[in-house]
């Protein structure tokens, strides 16, 4: 089962012709089931012709009524992504994946805003997010798919190759991931942590999960309280950012620590009290989660 | 004049962000029909001068004029009551190291003044915007108790600060401006004044991809004018590209020399206090390096992310830019190979130490895209690289390496605990 994508899954590539979609395209098929699940790419200059077998349509809406893609994974550069997941939200999609780093704010303000204004039911993943996984069946995304295995345990996280440690250290403990979700660190996104916990509950194939959060924001806040009284699941815990100092940001997906709120410490006692055990060791997450199981 | 960060909003999103000085901030505002007093920026004493000449009496203001908040309380900002006074106080605050809680200990060189008419201040007010990632829409957030310790007002009385979600469709309506201008103690004869105000900032973050703003102290005269007494405003990073304007006010004089070299090869460096430089693809991994760190007992000398396509050049070049920092006494290096190959990157490091004549212990850990292949050529470089099987035992022989000791882990693996913490 896991959530979100498995082997049916049909994917259309927004931004399939270029370099990085190239690339990405390439790796998601050589993944599992990779071959059948990516099925159409996007770019009306090119419409008609098509990326190595893979067809192009002018449209997305015209790739969904004509193969059944259902998925949209975007590698749009930043100018041109939010109007393409407007696009992949307007042809009425399940979920639209954008991976696209650097998109002004103010763009997502709009589309977000689009969205829930006219109650749209595509759910969006990222932007500037690594993707989403579910082992030996179907990567959608820019992770390495080498390091997961098909199991139980679910993943959630903030950061990219954060969340590869973590899904590295679950695969060398043997403990195999039912589905690994990157929701990614821009401030106005899509899915949060709270809504993939929830997922991960209701499935039956998965036994447990690791959250995985930075400092900033009160997202991790928010999902540990509701598990509090939803716990249904061990859920384990890690937030990077214990030694960020006040005021400076960390990166792309860092993040300023405001008045006392969103630091590790205060994200790490929320957790804690609401159920989620955590480490502040991020090469223990594994080993953390093998002993609640 | 407290900048505070956004501190009185617990969701503000932090955005990668441009930052321009209050001059060059309230030449923006005024575009939008924000009023602020008359004022001249100026370069040297002379220019001072004239323009408090041409601005006219009795009373000026000389203001320090750095990208850091806390100037008032620094010594940065003074009243001048004639023109010899004017003089004097610009000769004083041009050239000085301006220390407040925003610049670090070392301060800030003055190197731009702005002269300012003195205004007749009934009361200090405050206002501020940024992105409130909850809503996913901009936040207005207005107080009555403006001034220099608004950062205590937000941390100790947060019902102090009045907020006012703003639809982006409809932007800031006339109702709800009144209502927050109401709620911060403007009158009724200046509710038209505070509206100007109110929407004239909004517009201006909107049109401009602003990620944080603030008037801090927003006055009301004497004679019941609403004026922008001081502003701040921070400009989305990715948004710049449709700016060519604000673009054109960057000061490279204030920023940190290290990270603008950063930024020239697409790396994101922050320099820290610390002694131990991190390399690291991807930021959440970076901080969670820099918290292993500091777990085993040292201290981060920099946050530094190289991205996901880092090349032999990139490493490189950030190899330089750790080697800035005089007090650095090792180096890990900690890469999570996706996309990136970890024969790219080892290649990378092996160049870069040869190129700068690496002095300092260096510590490689590397994991994933072909592992084996990059351990491989780090061990035939000859070079004196200390490898790493896990993060944990990589920042325990970096810790060990800055201390002038040899790294004596167990190799393999780490002690089994049950919070994480090292024995």
């Amino acid at each position: 089962m896991a959530i979100l994508v498995d082997k049916n899954t049909r994917v259309v590539t927004q931004g399939i012709t270029g370099k990085t979609g190239q690339f990405h395209t390439r790796m998601c098929r050589e993944y599992a089931n990779g071959a059948q699940c990516f099925v159409a790419g996007v770019n009306p200059r090119k419409a008609g012709e098509d990326f190595e077998g893979i067809s192009i349509f002018a449209s997305v809406r015209e790739a969904k009524d004509s193969t059944g893609a259902s998925v949209s994974v975007i590698y749009v550069p930043p100018a041109g992504a939010a109007a393409a997941i407007w696009e992949a939200v307007e042809a009425d999609l399940d979920l639209a994946i954008c991976i696209t780093e650097g998109i002004p704010v103010r763009d997502m303000i709009e589309v977000r805003e689009r969205m829930r204004r006219e109650n749209r039911r595509t759910l969006l993943l990222g932007p500037n997010c690594p993707g989403v996984i579910t082992p030996e069946e179907i990567k959608i995304g820019i992770m390495p798919g080498h390091i997961h295995r098909k199991g139980r345990i679910g993943v959630v996280s903030r950061s990219g190759t954060l969340t590869y440690e973590a899904v590295a250290q679950l695969t060398e403990l043997g403990l195999g991931q039912s589905t690994a979700v990157g929701i990614g660190g821009d401030p106005v996104n899509g899915l949060k942590h709270i809504d993939v916990l929830k997922l991960f509950m209701d499935d039956p194939d998965t036994d447990a999960v690791i959250m995985i959060g930075e400092i900033g924001g009160s997202d991790e806040e928010a999902a540990a309280e509701w598990y509090r009284t939803n716990a249904r699941k061990p859920v384990v815990g890690f937030i990077a950012g214990v030694t960020a100092p006040p005021g400076k940001r960390m990166g792309h997906a860092g993040a300023i620590i405001s008045g006392g709120k969103g630091t590790a410490q205060e994200k790490l006692a929320v957790m804690e009290a609401c159920g989620i055990r955590v480490t502040k060791n991020p090469a223990e997450m594994g080993r953390l989660l093998r002993s609640v199981l | 004049m407290g900048y505070t960060q956004a501190l009185s909003c617990p969701n503000a999103a932090p955005i990668a962000s441009m930052k321009i000085h209050e001059y060059q901030a309230k030449e923006i505002l005024r575009r939008f029909g924000v009023a602020t007093p008359r004022s001249v920026p100026c370069f040297s004493v002379d220019e001072a001068v004239d323009a408090a000449r041409q601005l006219g009496g009795p009373v000026w203001v000389v203001k320090a004029q750095i990208h850091a908040g806390g100037r008032g309380k620094g010594g940065g900002v003074k009243v001048a009551r004639s023109i010899d006074e004017v003089r004097d106080l610009a000769g004083k605050i041009l050239g000085m190291q301006l220390k407040t809680h925003q610049t670090g200990p070392e301060g800030q060189t003055v190197r731009r003044l702005l002269i300012e008419e003195g205004a007749d201040i009934r009361k200090e007010l405050y206002l501020g915007l940024v992105v409130d990632r909850v809503s996913q829409r901009y936040v207005l957030m207005a107080s009555a108790e403006g001034g220099m310790d608004i950062e205590e007002v937000a941390a100790h009385t947060p019902e102090k600060i009045h907020k006012a979600i703003v639809d982006p469709v409809v932007g800031l309506r006339d109702a709800d401006a009144d209502d927050l201008a109401r709620r911060i103690g403007i009158p009724e004869v200046s509710l038209s004044e505070a509206r100007a105000v109110l929407q004239g900032l909004y517009r201006a973050c909107w049109e401009s991809d602003a990620a944080l703003a603030e008037i801090n102290p927003l006055i009301l005269t004497g004679q019941g004018r609403v004026v922008a007494l001081d502003a701040k405003m921070n400009f989305d990073a990715n948004a710049l590209f449709r700016h060519p304007d604000i673009v054109a006010m960057r000061d490279l004089d204030e920023e940190d020399p290290a990270e603008i070299e950063a930024s020239k090869f697409d790396l994101s460096y922050i320099s820290l206090d610390g002694d131990i430089g991190c390399l690291v693809n991807g930021a959440g991994l970076a901080m969670a390096t820099m918290d292993t760190i500091k777990l085993y007992g040292g201290s981060p000398a920099n946050f530094l992310d190289v991205g996901g396509g880092a090349t032999a050049e990139k490493v490189t070049e950030a190899f330089k830019i750790m080697l800035r920092n005089p007090g650095l006494k090792a180096i890990l290096v900690n890469i999570f190979g996706g996309i990136m190959k970890c024969d790219t990157i080892a290649t990378g490091v092996v160049t870069a130490a040869r190129e700068v004549k690496l002095a300092v212990p260096l510590v490689v850990r590397m994991k994933g895209t072909n592992e084996d292949l990059g351990k491989k050529i780090l061990a035939e470089s000859g070079l004196p690289i200390i490898a790493a099987d896990n993060m944990a035992q990589a920042a325990e022989r970096v810790v060990a390496a800055a201390l002038g000791a040899a790294a004596t882990t167990r190799p393999g693996h780490l002690p089994e605990t049950d919070h994480g913490y090292p024995r």
